[in-house]
């Protein structure tokens, strides 16, 4: 039996510490940049692929991916992107620079930058606000640009309008260290570039299957058509990671919502080895 | 600890004199059916009672519980239940159903909020006296508790009355005291004892479950696209009455609310179910778990095989509670797993 003050000093995984909004702005028509900074308390290890549970006090909280680094920011400072679409993400949207949020986490698992990905190629897919999460990653890889071999990124969005991080993206085309393709469902009159889903760049890249390490994250649809071009692609469902969006209502394993049959995702997830996940019937 | 042998009146007593110096919840009637409530007297005290409406385990995981207090600059801070109570008169297939949610509660990210619950409480477990209509705990092997740990006092009822009063623990201990003179249990009232449970053993089997519950998770494991599950769904409104009157189910999902002065507010926990539609939806309103099938069939696999995965139980009791809460008649798990189970063959 554990004694009143006992139980008081355990964590209690459901609260939040405190944070403030130091930057935000808009990057397309439903997407903000939001930069947090922790207030006080302790920082935050985190690794890309991770996701926090940001609250606005009164409207509630939300599972949202980190975009930022570890390898750029300090562990008190965290960069996400946010997309307008429900009660939260709405509150979020109207807030300005200084004012609080709270942050708990961070939750999950995440890419294997330390462990499979190096000394591996490298193929980042992503599609829409997939980018986000994964962006983490590539900064992660491009600041040990040398423990990877070749990097290769395709991103797909539905529009011109919707890419993301378009300075970043014209600095990934320019770099000769990497290979940087991507791709919009529809074009507008000024884009010059590939039009098609994101499986038509997987048939234009070369790579060594054994050598490589696929990252997957985008929309639910996506997953099973990119899983089909990789198996053209001979590539070992081991060697792909994907990165399964879910209702990570609490974060913490209890209250059944990410569930992907027996899997809590919020747990066991959101970043999955495709070999650990290729027999889970709910989760492609 | 000790065993008593305590007759009826001194049973009655030995509660009256609890209720001014205890906050006790106990089943109780209400209209025609029976409820855990707050306990004021013992003559309202009904250990008689079949089944509850909703199953105790809402004093370790209330329907609705603040988790933590903030206001809008930023400030959290969690409100934590110390307040100890008694819970008296929890039937043993409950009892199942809470310890395995402390362990749930306790493993894996230590959930203060419910083991703040599940540490104040002082759980007296009452043998099953009559059978709800519905019952099927004998089938599960939940229809006593005599072999398992966790609880404080188990109270029996022999058939002139009078109660075996088994106490497990120190909290226990501090319970019963009052009872010390009372006369220690002998071999004759154990063996008594022992027969009230044989009886409930047999008798708390309104359903036949025809398989050992240990092999639910391997016929689950064989079963994922039985048509069964769209079958039983057609018929299902995802009313989620299932889940709610469920001691095992414990989904729930968090909101916030200010107060009227908006500057401050509560974040709060409520119970939810895999039953509802909206369930696995994200924001965007992608379901991923649209088809009332895969929510029906998940709803199963949570009871025989997600969380015996986790726990090492089936997760169902069989208080039988779902059997009579569905309005369509579908959600009767012996009849789920006897068919599937049939149909392997």
């Amino acid at each position: 039996m554990m004694s009143a003050t006992a139980l008081s000093q355990m964590r209690d995984i459901y609260l939040p510490q405190k944070a403030t909004v130091t930057e935000i702005y808009s990057m397309t028509e439903t997407e903000k940049f939001f930069r947090f900074h922790l207030e006080e308390g302790e920082a935050f290890d985190y690794m890309p692929g991770q996701f926090m549970e940001v609250s606005v006090p009164g409207f509630g909280e939300a599972p949202i991916s980190i975009s930022s680094s570890p390898t750029r920011v300090d562990k008190t400072t965290f960069e996400m992107v946010i997309r307008k679409a429900g009660n939260v993400t709405t509150a979020l949207h109207a807030l300005v620079p200084g004012e609080p949020v709270g942050l708990r986490g961070p939750y999950g698992t995440h890419f294997p930058v330390e462990d499979a990905m190096k000394g591996k190629d490298v193929v980042f897919v992503c599609g829409g606000i997939g980018l986000v999460p994964v962006r983490s990653a590539i900064h992660y890889v491009l600041d040990n640009r040398d423990h990877y071999g070749e990097v290769t990124i395709l991103s797909g969005t539905r529009s011109p309008e919707d890419r993301l991080f378009t300075e970043e993206l014209y600095e990934w085309k320019t770099r000769s260290d990497i290979t940087f393709l991507e791709t919009v469902d529809k074009a507008d009159a000024r884009w010059g570039g590939t039009v098609g889903v994101i499986t038509t760049l997987l048939k234009r890249i070369q790579i060594n299957p054994a050598q490589t390490v696929v990252v997957i994250c985008g929309p639910p649809i996506m997953y099973k058509f990119v899983l089909l071009e990789l198996r053209k692609l001979n590539i070992d469902n081991s060697q792909i990671y994907v990165s399964l969006e879910r209702h990570m209502r609490c974060a913490v394993g209890k209250c059944g919502h990410c569930q992907i049959n027996g899997l809590y995702a919020c747990q066991k997830g959101a970043v999955f080895n495709y070999a650990d996940i290729v027999d889970v019937k709910e989760a492609i | 600890m000790n065993t008593k042998r305590v007759t009826e009146k001194e049973f009655a007593a030995w509660v009256e004199a609890l209720i001014p110096s205890h906050t006790m919840f106990a089943p109780q009637a209400k209209e025609d059916r029976f409820a855990f409530d707050r306990l004021t007297g013992s003559a309202d005290l009904r250990l008689d009672y079949d089944v509850s409406i909703l199953p105790p385990k809402k004093y370790f995981l209330p329907q609705k519980e603040v988790l933590i207090k903030f206001d809008r600059k930023g400030n959290f801070e969690s409100v934590i239940a110390h307040e100890p109570f008694v819970l008296f008169g929890v039937h043993p297939y409950d009892f199942v159903a809470m310890d395995q949610l402390n362990t749930i509660f306790e493993q894996d990210n230590y959930d203060v909020h419910y083991m703040a619950r599940k540490e104040a409480a002082t759980v007296v477990v009452s043998d099953v006296q009559n059978a709800s209509a519905d019952v099927f705990a004998g089938c599960m092997g939940y229809a006593t508790v005599e072999e398992r740990q966790g609880y404080d006092v188990l109270l029996t009822r022999l058939d002139d009355g009078s109660y075996v009063v088994d106490t497990r623990s120190e909290k226990g201990e501090a319970l019963t005291a009052m009872l010390s003179n009372a006369e220690d249990a002998d071999e004759a009232t154990l063996l008594r004892r022992e027969q009230v449970w044989q009886r409930n053993r047999e008798q708390l089997q309104k359903h036949k479950l025809e398989m050992m519950p240990e092999q639910i998770p391997a016929l689950l494991e064989k079963s994922y696209d039985h048509p069964l599950w769209a079958e039983k769904a057609e018929l299902c409104h995802s009313c989620g009455s299932c889940n709610l009157v469920c001691p095992t189910c414990y989904c729930f999902t968090v909101e916030d609310e200010m107060n009227w002065d908006m500057e401050t507010g509560q974040r709060y926990r409520q119970w939810d179910g895999c039953m509802l539609t909206g369930f696995a939806t994200v924001t965007g309103n992608h379901n991923f778990r649209d088809k009332k099938a895969a929510r029906y069939r998940h709803r199963y696999y949570r009871k025989g095989k997600y969380v015996w995965d986790m726990i090492g139980e089936i997760a169902c009791v069989g208080c039988g509670r779902c059997i009579s809460a569905c309005t369509t008649n579908i959600a009767n798990p012996v009849e789920v797993f006897n068919q599937l189970s049939e149909e392997q063959q």
